[in-house]
């Protein structure tokens, strides 16, 4: 049965293309088939976070539009083999989706992949509704900054209110994901702390994803950070969300502030 | 724990009325003898009261509208407001247009309409009933009860709005806005378990949250009006 995911947050720059990328290799690790679509039109991103930038030839808006086939866009990631994107228009903009064009192409990826993680782009407006219109599952990602954090409150309640599951009268999946954690800024107050996020928006934590500069590293180097430096705190959080995904029950660890002795002496800090 | 605002407050109230829409259609020669019959078959049903004109099944000019409405006034009909065209059509010396307006049922008009013969000057209906929402209320959402009480078993969000007719009741952290007594009713009252509000609200009389004493935030209180004035008091 395939479940449609869609990562998503109101807010922009926290962390929701890293989060679509590592969810989906840590998935597609576990051998699960596994989709992902950039439904950020015009400011597509995903494609360089998994190094497939060069490898584009058709993207979602000419199959929503039925220029190609779907299977002409997909593109199958290098490393692994059951992990496949479909990226965006860079050079057209949001209107060029259609309702009934996304419903199709979701429709036909539904069939052929065990999991379809649907990027979304920051806002509310049509780019947004739509990525998460046929979700059966919402990760919302937010940094534990109360700007965030309304946003994503926001963006709950639009979760509730358009998607086709809530207007059938069904309730969909929704997962916190709280990326961009520093555990030193935390301690010392200048952020919310986990449990101030969770309890501002009642639901369930999928993970805690700290801050560090390997994520930022691999992101630029085009190869997700689980695939990277799949020892990286980082790395081992994505799995673990995965794994919760999938239903496992894990409990969260919340990273701690103490560093290694060479990170004390040598390593220094993310901005 | 309890204080008083100084200045006094100008009051702005939302309100909302119902009001009978007449969509024209063409062509409207042959529309108004259709409503000057029903007319003649219920003389007066329309005296006095106000009425929207709904041109969207038409598409008159400037004048034709201003002819149309001295027509009905003619039959007094008085146009309040105009429905289903654009702003920028019609000139200065019109009615103004109005938006979102909500179909009411034809059971709740003719209540209107019988009430508004019977009794006059009736007191509007409060208590009926309250709602209950066992949902976190979401930053953007609106919960809405203009008969009665409204008790929210969640938290509250930052840039949500909770009103009610009658008091409000909320068992987590109320972080929006609560609007209590919304139709004037100053015997309502506003209670939550835990004060971090934006703004509260009875009746009109409100306070922001730059207002309220630094010693009542995070705690459990309540808010009534007293006069012209909201006290807010701690409840733990």
């Amino acid at each position: 049965m395939a479940k449609v995911v869609v990562v998503t947050s109101g807010k922009g720059g926290v962390g929701k293309t890293t989060t679509t990328a590592g969810l989906g290799t840590a998935l597609a690790q576990s051998g699960q088939n596994v989709v992902v679509v950039d439904f950020d039109v015009g400011l597509r991103n995903l494609d360089l976070v998994l190094g497939a930038e060069r490898r584009v030839v058709f993207d979602f808006i000419n199959v929503v539009q039925g220029v190609a086939k779907l299977q002409q866009a997909l593109i199958r990631d290098k490393r692994l083999e059951t992990l496949h994107l479909l990226p965006a228009s860079q050079t057209r903009d949001k209107d060029a989706l259609t309702d009934e064009g996304v419903a199709r192409v979701i429709g036909e990826l539904r069939s052929r992949f065990d999991w379809i993680l649907c990027d979304s782009p920051a806002g509310i407006e049509r780019g947004a509704t739509l990525a998460m219109r046929h979700a059966d599952v919402a990760v919302i990602v937010t940094n534990p900054e109360v700007s965030s954090v309304r946003d994503s409150d926001r963006i709950i309640g639009i979760l509730d209110a358009k998607t086709e599951k809530a207007e059938k009268g069904e309730k969909i999946d929704k997962h916190i994901l709280i990326a961009r954690f520093d555990p030193a800024r935390a301690a010392r107050g200048e952020m919310l702390n986990i449990s101030d996020v969770l309890e501002i928006l009642s639901l369930p934590l999928l993970g805690i994803i700290p801050e560090s500069e390997e994520v930022l590293r691999s992101s630029n180097l085009g190869t997700p950070v689980v695939l990277n430096n799949p020892g990286s705190a980082a790395a081992r959080a994505y799995l673990e969300a995965a794994r919760r995904l999938m239903g496992e029950e894990l409990n969260v660890t919340v990273p701690s502030g103490k560093r290694g002795l060479f990170n004390k002496l040598f390593g220094r800090r993310a901005a | 724990m309890q204080s008083e605002t100084r200045p006094r407050p100008v009051r702005f109230r939302g309100r909302s009325y119902l009001a009978f829409s007449l969509s024209p259609e063409p062509p409207i020669a042959d529309w108004l003898a259709d409503l000057d019959a029903a007319i003649d078959r219920s003389s007066g049903f329309f005296a006095g009261r106000p009425a929207v004109l709904d041109l969207g099944n038409t598409a008159l000019s400037q004048s034709a509208v201003a002819l149309l409405i001295q027509e009905l006034e003619t039959r007094d009909i008085r146009i309040m407001g105009i429905e289903g065209a654009d702003a920028a059509n019609l000139g200065p010396g019109l009615p103004p247009v109005l938006v979102s307006g909500r179909p009411a049922s034809g059971g709740e008009l003719a209540r209107v309409a019988q009430e508004a013969q019977d009794k006059p000057a009736q007191k509007p209906a409060e208590q009926q009933g309250s709602l209950l929402v066992d949902t976190p209320v979401r930053s953007g959402q609106t919960v809405y009860n203009s008969a009665g009480d409204v008790v929210v078993v969640g938290s509250v969000a930052w840039g949500a709005e909770v009103v009610a007719s009658g008091s409000i009741h909320i068992y987590g952290v109320l972080r929006g806005r609560a609007l209590a007594g919304a139709t004037g009713n100053t015997k309502a009252r506003i209670f939550c378990r835990k004060l971090e509000a934006e703004l509260l609200a009875i009746a009109g009389y409100y306070r922001t949250v730059d207002d309220l004493e630094n010693g009542l935030r995070d705690r459990p209180v309540q808010a009534w009006l007293d006069g012209n004035a909201m006290l807010i008091a701690a409840l733990d």
